[in-house]
């Protein structure tokens, strides 16, 4: 993660490159992709090897499954209220690989998918499929009349309903915007401070080294604050998803 | 006025909450409200609305061949859905 010849390289850490060789070359199998094999594989680990003792008394990892489990049971059932519980395996499975994908990519090394749009735009594209198909079935042809607020007069239909189509469409844009913008942001922030700490460190001899120490406090505190931007970004997207099906469900 | 000693009622109606034979006061858990969290929140609902605004509208004027008067029109309703994008942000369910 140094600076190439010299000079700022932000976004070189957001290009895909094939891996495995020749055969991720011809089928196109990027690190992006194996990362996100990689996080449905620890997702599945802490759940299956996290409760396969059912203690009463749970352990480390048992805990630390129950915790995310009923953290998300919770936000759905809050959100959607008691006939959303059938959402839960849909919301904690995009909680989940969204976490992980996150945090995962605060490791050295390691890419983070979620700093892709083409990623995290076929997920809230997921959402908006998920709660449009939610309404229709639920609703029928009553779902329409969520484009058109009830008592409004009729003379302002052509006006209401094309920004209430609008505000509906805009859904999963904000929402793939919203996670992939924190993501680089940050991304990009890590790496111009990680860039500063090399070139000054390596400029002035003894003197560059004492100044190389701030941009490296810097950074240490933009880890701290990436990981909780992780977390954060991810509970938004769930609670989002959640607040998006209680409309689906109850329609207003 | 029931027998507030030991928290009797409320205990009871929040077991009865939790097992969704009552329903809850409020809806539990919102969004963070850090003013950087909701600022950057505002921005992006004005943005992806105008940008979805200015999508459609460029689409139907190639489709239809009316360049730009379609643009125009859907750049208005674009920025107007971001207005009620953000005004929903801080009225969650105020419509209904």
């Amino acid at each position: 993660m140094a600076a190439e010849g010299k000079t700022m390289d932000a976004l070189s850490q957001f290009e895909l490159k094939p891996v495995l060789g020749i055969l991720g070359d011809s089928i196109g199998f990027t690190q992006s992709n194996a990362h996100m094999l990689l996080v449905v594989g620890l997702i599945t680990g802490l759940m299956m090897w996290g409760t396969r003792h059912r203690a009463v008394v749970p352990g480390r990892l048992q805990a630390m499954a129950e915790m995310s489990y009923e953290f998300i049971y919770g936000l759905v059932k809050g959100q959607v209220g008691q006939e959303g519980r059938r959402f839960f395996p849909f919301v904690f499975s995009l909680f989940m690989f969204i976490l992980f994908g996150n945090l995962l990519g605060l490791f050295p090394y390691a890419f983070t998918f979620t700093s892709h749009i083409v990623v995290t735009f076929a997920l809230a594209a997921i959402v908006f499929v998920v709660i449009t198909a939610v309404a229709l079935l639920i609703h029928g042809k009553h779902f329409f009349s969520y484009f058109f607020p009830e008592g409004a007069p009729k003379a302002l239909a052509p006006l209401i309903i094309p920004i209430e189509v609008i505000s509906y469409l805009s859904r999963p844009v904000s929402l793939a915007v919203r996670l992939f913008a924190n993501m680089v942001a940050g991304h990009v922030m890590l790496k111009v401070f990680a860039t500063f700490v090399v070139l000054i460190g390596g400029s002035a001899g003894a003197l560059g080294l004492l100044g190389a120490t701030l941009p490296l406090a810097v950074n240490v505190a933009l880890v701290g604050f990436e990981i909780l931007v992780a977390f954060l970004q991810a509970y938004v997207f769930a609670i989002l998803t959640s607040i998006y099906l209680h409309d689906a469900v109850h329609l207003h | 006025m029931g027998d507030e000693r030991d928290g009797f009622e409320r205990r009871l109606r929040e077991a009865r909450a939790r097992q969704g034979l009552d329903k809850p006061a409020g809806l539990s858990g919102g969004l963070p409200t850090g003013p950087w969290g909701v600022g950057f929140r505002a921005g992006v609902e004005v943005v992806s609305a105008l940008v979805v605004g200015i999508v459609i509208g460029l689409l139907l004027d190639r489709w239809l061949g009316t360049w730009p008067w379609l643009f125009l029109l859907f750049f208005v309703a674009g920025s107007a859905a971001g207005i009620l994008n953000v005004y929903r942000l801080f009225n969650p369910r105020a419509r209904r």
